[in-house]
């Protein structure tokens, strides 16, 4: 590509820009994090921390925010709706690709309809429905919801599984297995790689999830990770050290979990966005 | 309906030939699903259409019905209507993100030293706790913080304002901290897709003398056609449905209040469960009126489940 020589500086000066904007405002938080109240005070945000081992304001976000008791209860929420989620999506896609029964256009149909609603837009009303089930401030109300507002799982699990061909069902049947032992037997290990999908997937965005824990959750004992950190809005409204370090402590375990999972996290993306 | 109607006779009879007990069967394996779906989507959207013609606060047993005066507020009242002007703001900032996000899919398709590196940074954001990306752009936007502190080096010292403070820039700051967050997303998306086009293609236009803006024109552009219309979609029903960022940075002040946000106070702060459920259909139907719209242009012929 001869014509590209010409156009390599112009390329790579914008790759550079544009990692400069992702990277400067995160850098400036970083140095934020380690730095005290008077160097913060006394300091430009793109000066680096005099010393990078002053692990103070980690400490004072770790207990104020109660930070253990957020990431402890981020994950068993996030436990719970993935496992669900995965258990309800499997079930319904096997229905749907595996029988033949009246409505079945119908059930898609109510399918497709429903991932037209943005969630955000029902809120109001699901609001009452949770309420009157009595799970407003319990773990359970965001787990309903997360797993049941779900539709592109279901999408991922019915277009994975008819590329798996009945005839396996089939043969397994003529053995003697019943539709059950198929689903879980046959199904469910082959379906190993939708189920990542959905799972990268729906793990962040429930990782990352502010509106329904900040809605459903108020109680302090019940914070998640993003409500944790919206609490320091308020009280520490002049401490940026302290939320520095507490935005760096979130974000900590996004990075780790993107650097060991970069490639599944790319195709789980475009897999769960193309159907 | 008939199915459910069968299923008693279905079980009285155990020694049931196959094909009956095939009536009932997928419905055991579709009962969690559709029970969650009709609890917390359906059910929700009919009682939000009921709820909208009442004065309802979300307390009293009885609620009372109000006619369209909820609609017409929302439409009259300028606290309603602005925030759809608000949503204007994001929806011409998506359009930029598209187009970052197409043009570093493109050369980082092909040879480009770091190339995963590259990648890596750029999508990046999007994995990143939203609340955490709210307070990130606070610090970003303060007086004297670091955008202040980069334009006073490069000399452009004279053009640093109140990013959040000042009505007339708080939302293309709001708007450009959620470029910033979601271009990773689109990038990913058409990168994938353009990713997906075989090789052969652009060897063949090579051999024709086609140049790298024949190839986006005529190959890339029409080869990822249905991941950009998609992303037209997202960006339309994101814009209208913007929460996080006002809520957390501004709290909907300076006039960043978007119709979630106005809506969540309407709700829940100040009660009126009607004229929020007003607001939201109104917001629903928009969604869908642009989804159909969408569909009529682009027709997706993926669509079909079965």
């Amino acid at each position: 590509m001869k014509s590209s020589v010409m156009k390599n500086p112009i390329k790579y000066a914008s790759l550079i820009l544009a990692s400069i904007v992702v990277l400067l405002p995160l850098t400036v938080v970083l140095f934020a994090a380690f730095k005290t109240h008077a160097e913060y005070n006394s300091t430009g945000p793109l000066t680096p921390p005099r010393n990078w081992f002053n692990a103070d304001n980690f400490a004072t976000a770790w207990t104020e925010g109660r930070m253990l008791l957020g990431f402890w209860n981020t994950t068993v929420i996030l436990a719970i709706s993935l496992t669900g989620t995965i258990l309800v999506g499997t079930l319904a896609a096997y229905a749907v690709s595996r029988f033949e029964f009246p409505l079945k256009r119908l059930v898609l149909g109510l399918f497709l309809v429903a991932a037209l609603v943005p969630g955000v837009t029902t809120q109001v009303a699901t609001y009452q429905i949770v309420k009157s089930m009595g799970l407003v401030n319990t773990p359970g109300s965001a787990i309903v919801l997360f797993l049941g507002t779900d539709i592109i799982s279901i999408y991922i699990f019915i277009q994975f599984m008819q590329s798996i061909p009945p005839s396996l069902d089939q043969a397994a049947m003529i053995d003697g297995a019943t539709r059950f032992t198929v689903y879980r037997r046959i199904i469910l290990p082959l379906m190993k790689p939708a189920i990542a999908t959905v799972a990268i997937i729906k793990g962040i965005a429930i990782y990352n999830e502010f509106y329904i824990p900040f809605l459903y959750l108020r109680s302090p004992d019940l914070s998640v990770i993003s409500t944790a950190l919206f609490r320091f809005k308020g009280p520490y409204g002049a401490q940026w050290e302290t939320i520095a370090a507490c935005t760096m402590i979130v974000i900590l375990p996004t990075i780790v979990f993107f650097l060991l999972l970069q490639r599944f996290i790319y195709n789980g993306i475009t897999a769960g966005a193309t159907k | 309906m008939t199915t459910t109607m069968q299923r008693p006779a279905a079980l009285r009879k155990p020694p049931a030939p196959p094909k009956r007990r095939k009536r009932w069967m997928p419905w055991l394996y579709l009962a969690p699903a559709l029970g969650l779906l009709i609890t917390f989507t359906y059910v929700p959207v009919g009682n939000m259409v009921y709820y909208s013609f009442t004065s309802w606060d979300g307390l009293d047993a009885t609620m009372d019905p109000v006619g369209l005066d909820n609609y017409v507020r929302v439409f009259t009242d300028e606290r309603y209507w602005r925030v759809f002007l608000v949503s204007g703001y994001y929806f011409v900032a998506s359009f930029a993100q598209i187009a970052i996000a197409l043009y570093f899919a493109v050369i980082l398709s092909f040879h480009t030293r770091f190339r995963n590196l590259f990648k890596g940074i750029l999508f990046f954001p999007y994995l990143l706790n939203g609340v955490a990306v709210g307070f990130v752009f606070l610090y970003l936007f303060q007086p004297g913080g670091t955008l202040d502190t980069v334009l006073g080096w490069a000399g452009l010292g004279e053009h640093t304002r109140y990013w959040l403070g000042d009505p007339d820039i708080a939302n293309i700051s709001l708007a450009g901290t959620s470029v910033w967050r979601f271009t990773g997303l689109s990038f990913v998306l058409f990168l994938g897709a353009i990713q997906s086009i075989p090789s052969e293609i652009y060897e063949a236009a090579e051999i024709d003398g086609a140049g790298d803006w024949h190839k986006f024109r005529h190959i890339i552009v029409p080869g990822i056609r249905r991941i950009i219309s998609l992303s037209f979609i997202l960006a339309i029903s994101g814009s209208l449905s913007v929460f996080d960022i006002p809520f957390i940075m501004t709290g909907g002040a300076n006039g960043t209040r978007t119709f979630v946000v106005q809506a969540y106070e309407t709700a829940f702060q100040f009660r009126q469960i009607g004229l929020a459920s007003a607001m939201a259909v109104v917001l629903l139907l928009v969604v869908l009126f642009v989804t159909w719209i969408q569909r009529r242009i682009v027709p997706d012929e993926e669509v079909t489940l079965s």
